[in-house]
Parts: C-alpha cells; structure tokens; sequence
C-alpha cells in the first residue's frame, strides 16, 4: 500500500498559522545519501501512519556542524550552529526527532550553550514514546523467529547512554534479539563517527566496519539492525565486503518497524 | 646511646615525607601549567563519583579476573597502612607493639593484615604472569617498552619484597614471644606467620632479634621509599584516582566544550549591526591573543594535566580503541603517556632555568604525539568509557586537532574538501541546500 508521503514543512505550516508538536530533523544523510533516505522515509511513512504532528525545515534545514566540530573546526561548527538556531528559535521549536545519532547528540548537548534548547529524541526513542501511547501497534508476524542483531551507533550509545529503546522495539517485533560480544557500553564503533566518514582511513590490519562487521556476523544473524545512517552505510560495506548481502540485511529501526506494518 | 633508633627513625620519616612532599609541590606546580577550568560545580555528584569510582571500584570489576585481583591490592594497601602507624608510633617512642592492649581487636587486626598480605603477594605473582609470561596484548603494545615495562615490574617487586617483609617480621616476633623474650609481649594472631616456624627453627634468641628487627626497619625504610618513588611511576594512581574521578567529566561524553571566544566571533560576524573594526578577541592590544586548541602541554586544562599524571597505563583504553584494534597508530594511553612525558620535560625545563621556561623547539604536536594517531580517532568513547578512572584521552586528540585546523589549516585534504561543502551548501557533500526536499518527492 505504497502511498504518497505528506512532509509538511516548517514555512507552509507556520504560513498557515499552525505549530507541529514536532520538528523532524532529517539531516544530511536523510536528505542525500540514497541508503540514508530510505530510512528517512520509512519514518515519515511511520509519522503519517499514527497521524503524528510534525514538519521538517526542508531546505531551511542545514548540516548541524558535528563533522566540522569533531575535525576541529570549531569556527564552522558555531557558524551552522548559530544560524540553525536562529532558523529553530524563529519557529518556535520545542521539540526535535532526528534520525542520525551524530545530530541529535549535537543538537541535544551542543546546540544548548549557543542558545538552542529542545526537548530533543532519537527516533527510536520517539518510536517507544508512539508504541507506549498506542499510537501504533506493532505484532511480530513478519519478523517472527528472526535472528537481529542490534549495533550500538557511538553517538546513541555511549555518547547519551541510549541503549534500551531501540532493543525494546526489537524484541516488540517478537524477533529474535541476539547480541554481538561487543555491545552496548562496549559496543565497537563502525569506523565512520569523529568524521572519519569523510576520508580514507589511516594506514593499518584492516577497516573499522570489516573488524564489526565480523562481530556482527558471529551472531548469525538474518538482520543487522542500526540506528544512525552512517553506521548504516559502514555495515552495509561490511556485509558485501563479506559478500553476505544476499542473505544478510542491514535494516534501521525504522525500516523494520515500516516494513512490519507493510508501510 | 639508647635513643639512636628513635633518632634514625625520625630522620628518615622527616627525610622520606620531606622528599615527598616536594614531589608533590612540583606535581602540583607542573599540573598548574595548564588552563585553569571551572570544575566547582555540582560538588555532591563529584564526591559521589570519587566514592563509587576511586573507592568504591566500580569500574575495575568491569574485567572481573584483573579487577578482583586489583581490589584485594587495592585493600591490602589501605588496610595494612593501619599497621603502619603502629609501626611508625612504635619508631618514635622505642615501643614495641603499641595498640596490642586493643587484645582481641587487636589480634583480630593482625590476623586481617596477615591474610590479606597472603593475598596481595598471590595477586602481585599472578599480575606477574601476566604481564611476563602470558604477554596480554594490552602490555606488550610498543609504548610499553623501556621505562614503562621496567616500571610495571619494580611496582609488582616493591610490593612482593613489602609484604615478605612484613610477615617475615611478623613470623620472627611471633618465634621471640613463644620464647618469653622480654620487650616481645605476646599480642597478635599470626596466621600466615605461625606457618614459619619451620625456617625460623633452632635459631638463637639474638638471631631471630636480629631478623625480626632488619625485617621491620627494611618493610618501614622500604615503605618511604615506595612513597617516593611514585612521583617517577605510573603508580602515582593510587594517590591521584581520587582527585582525578572527582574533577571527571560530568557531561554526557558526547559532549564536547563550546569555545566562547569562537562564540562571540561569530555572534559579531552573523550581527548586521556589529561594527566591523571593533576588537572582539576580548585581548587588550598588546596581549598575546589565546591559541585555538593545543600544540602543547600548556595549552591543555589542568584537569588534563592531572589526567595524565593519574595514568597508570593499564590500555583498557587502547585495547578497546576501534583504531588500534584494526592496526592503526593511535593508542589513547599513548596519548596520556606522552603528555605527561611532555609535561614533565617542561618541569625539568623549568627546574633548570630557574622557573622560567626556556624555549626548547619541542611540543607536544608531532615530538610526541603525531598527526597520523589524532586523524586515526573516530571520536567513539571507548577509551573513555573503559577508563577505571575517568580519564578523557578523547579531549586531548580533540583540542590538537582544533590546534590543526584551527591554528595550521592542516586538516586531511578530505576532510578540507567536506568542510568546504559545509560552507557553501550546508552539507559534507556537494549538494544544494535547495535540494534538501527533493527526497519527499521520490518514489
């Protein structure tokens, strides 16, 4: 039941004088790695489905500085964040949701001391919140006896001490929840966090996602569940480096949460 | 002539404890070389974390083997220091088993010291192994070589000889007190000691006088010693993990410092009204303008400074680290190695020269740390969510990347390129800001 996807953004809803309950930060990978964009839809189709109230800035909307702060730069990372605050503070926004890891640590930690300050939640978290008050419901069915396995994304994980909500989801589609020998706390970066993402890797044995990957794959999984885009994309490498990617997928949380519910 | 020991006691207790104390002062002045921050906030979560972290060892046990063994060292320590004051009341007064009146209590406190000493040498001999014969990976990396291996070893022999010395003292008493010697009044159960008796058999009164006294001005001279050498050690822990947990970070670890003075730039640069040739660096002319970042120790903040003296270079850090798991230089307790080295250079500089320091054409930048191991860093925390004792190495890599970028414009050409893309449209890739929706649209 593919239907056409309502994405109301901040300027439409503000023209016609109304304020979302929330403000969908989409982010640089939602809005242009193709990979990344699935997952950006898949929680829209989510959002349309239990009828959330939300907007997204669109093409107000700009990088949040975490790549440019982590390289060093703390000159570019304050000019993005000052002027996404001003963008957020003119519209009024109480409330973020973000898919990606990286800007809901800066936006949630960063964005504070320049003068932005949201409620702001990771979409799994914002998933449990919508599960909790009944506004979807989710049965196993599709995922019945699957075997999932969960990374930690950096920047959810040990970053902000999110560990159970995107394990609770998991277990909510009654698969099967198994965990890699480095997880939570001691979950293994996926080699793309501190904008390693944006270059080659420094000389060495082997890639950071091959190292993980292999994690990922002593668990004899049927899925590699993520939560952030990057860790998605490294996973991702991994899996066809290992040429598993025709028995193996590597699916965000909001994917299996959309394709459980056929959206 | 009767008072001589009691001389030679004070004069090494006062030389021991002076000797130490200006270790400290010169700790505590290098530590000072860094950036003063404010770290008075929230003092009750402070002491709390010194409770649970530093006393209370919570995250040693996360390794249960090494961490169990580390408690019972741990105990031995502060437990068995309270048979060092007997032993230095009874230095001063020429007494001899001072707090034996305590009776049972006492008894029972010797007999406590004695198995615990038992388990610290088991604990010390395991950590041998460990360390010797089974070579775990995390103490065989290549900045445990020289100095830092030989260190480790001489902690564990210091220890070993300590405790043999302290039940050897024990075990003679206990032979003298079986023979009535007067001044030897029966006190104390000696568990362990008793079980001595074997070697100690058909020795003279003025041979076992003569071990059980050389056991008890080695096990108190050793001891002085032991407390001094630790401003030259990797050991210096057992003193600054308590300093060290309290002034630890108590914002979420993805957090990283906001620079005010980029802040008020940029609010002057984005203000329409601002004028142009104020002076917004908050320097008065003349001043030299504060750096972006650190090339150096002196660039650093203290509670970095005190991080790395704390280090006692165990590698839970390293061995979690997602670089140098996958072969890459980068090694946090590299890091924390090399800026105390750094650091302590710059002290010795400064012990030389009178105070002042005297150029010296070195940093901490690329003499000691290079730019190859701070690119390596994906910034993921693990070394620091692995660290028993609430070290960052994180921020280090962190403020010398800033000192890069910031003061060198030498970021990887790559990471030029995506920064670039941020300037221009607001994203690490080189797509327009106006595209930002168009995945609304696609099918």
């Amino acid at each position: 039941m593919e239907s056409e996807l309502k994405v109301p953004t901040m300027a439409e809803l503000s023209a016609a004088g109304q304020q979302p309950e929330i403000l969908f930060w989409v982010g640089c990978a939602g809005s242009f790695d193709d990979r990344a964009k699935r997952i950006t839809k898949a929680f829209v189709k989510i959002l349309n489905r239990a009828q959330v109230s939300f907007a997204v800035l669109g093409t107000e909307e700009s990088c949040t500085g975490d790549p440019a702060k982590r390289t060093g730069n703390e000159f570019l990372f304050q000019m993005q964040a000052v002027s996404n605050i001003e963008v957020l503070n003119a519209y009024e926004v109480k409330k973020v949701v973000t898919t990606c890891p990286h800007c809901f640590n800066t936006l949630k930690n960063e964005y504070p001391d320049l003068g932005g300050k949201y409620e702001v939640m990771h979409h799994t978290q914002f998933l449990e919140e919508l599960i909790k008050e009944g506004k979807i419901t989710l049965e196993g069915g599709k995922f019945k006896g699957k075997r999932i396995t969960y990374h930690d994304p950096c920047y959810l994980g040990r970053a902000n001490n999110v560990y159970k909500a995107p394990r609770d989801l998991i277990e909510k589609l009654d698969a099967e929840l198994v965990e890699m020998k480095n997880c939570k706390k001691k979950g293994l970066c996926c080699g793309a966090g501190g904008a390693q993402m944006f270059k080659e890797p420094e000389k060495g044995d082997k890639d950071v996602n091959i190292e993980r990957t292999e994690q990922a794959l002593e668990t004899k999984p049927d899925i590699i569940a993520a939560a952030c885009p990057f860790c998605n994309t490294m996973m991702t490498d991994g899996v066809k480096n290992k040429e598993k990617e025709a028995t193996i997928a590597v699916l965000d949380i909001a994917e299996l949460i959309a394709n459980a519910k056929d959206l | 002539m009767q008072y001589l020991p009691n001389i030679l006691f004070v004069a090494a207790l006062v030389a021991g404890i002076g000797f130490f104390v200006r270790n400290v002062k010169k700790l505590a002045r290098n530590i000072k070389l860094g950036k003063k921050v404010d770290v008075t906030d929230n003092t009750s979560i402070r002491w709390k974390n010194m409770f649970k972290i530093a006393l209370g060892q919570t995250k040693m046990v996360v390794r249960p083997i090494p961490g169990l063994l580390h408690v019972i060292v741990y105990l031995g320590f502060i437990i068995i220091n309270i048979e060092v004051l007997e032993i230095i009341i009874d230095g001063i007064l020429g007494t001899h088993r001072i707090f034996s009146p305590l009776g049972a209590v006492y008894d029972f406190l010797i007999a406590s010291f004695e198995i615990l000493a038992l388990l610290v040498i088991i604990a010390v001999i395991v950590f041998w192994i460990r360390r010797n014969i089974i070579r775990l990976g995390r103490f065989i990396k290549p900045e445990m070589t020289g100095w830092p291996k030989t260190d480790a070893n001489w902690i564990l022999y210091i220890e070993l000889i300590l405790m043999v010395l302290f039940l050897t003292m024990n075990g003679a008493d206990y032979q003298l007190q079986q023979m009535n010697v007067a001044h030897y009044t029966k006190a104390g159960a000696f568990p362990i000691s008793q079980f001595f008796t074997p070697f100690f058999e058909g020795m003279s009164m003025p041979s076992l006088i003569l071990i059980e006294r050389s056991a008890w001005w080695l096990h108190i001279l050793g001891i002085l010693f032991f407390l001094n050498y630790l401003y030259y050690s990797k050991h210096l822990h057992i003193l600054l993990a308590f300093p060290n947990t309290y002034f630890g970070k108590l914002d979420p670890k993805g957090k990283l410092n906001n620079l005010e003075s980029v802040t008020q730039e940029v609010r002057l640069m984005m203000d329409p009204e601002a004028d142009p040739y104020a002076n917004t660096s908050g320097v008065e002319d003349g001043q030299e303008v504060p750096k972006f970042g650190a090339s150096d120790v002196m660039d650093l903040t203290r509670v970095q400074l005190l991080n790395a003296y704390t280090c006692t270079e165990c590698g839970r850090c390293t061995n979690e680290c997602p670089a140098n798991q996958t072969g890459k230089k980068l090694s946090p307790r590299k890091i924390m190695m090399d800026t105390r080295d750094r650091l302590e250079e710059v002290g010795k500089n400064l012990d030389a020269n009178k105070g002042t320091f005297k150029n010296d054409e070195k940093q901490l930048l690329d003499d000691y740390i290079t730019r190859e191991e701070l690119w390596a860093c994906t910034s993921c925390n693990a070394c620091v969510e692995a660290c028993p004792v609430s070290i960052d190495p994180l921020s280090i890599i962190m403020d010398m990347r800033q000192y890069l970028v910031m003061e060198q414009s030498e970021a990887p050409s790559e990471l030029n390129n995506m920064m670039g893309n941020i300037e221009n449209n607001g994203a690490p890739w080189p797509f327009s800001q106006l595209d930002r929706l168009n995945w609304a649209k696609e099918n």
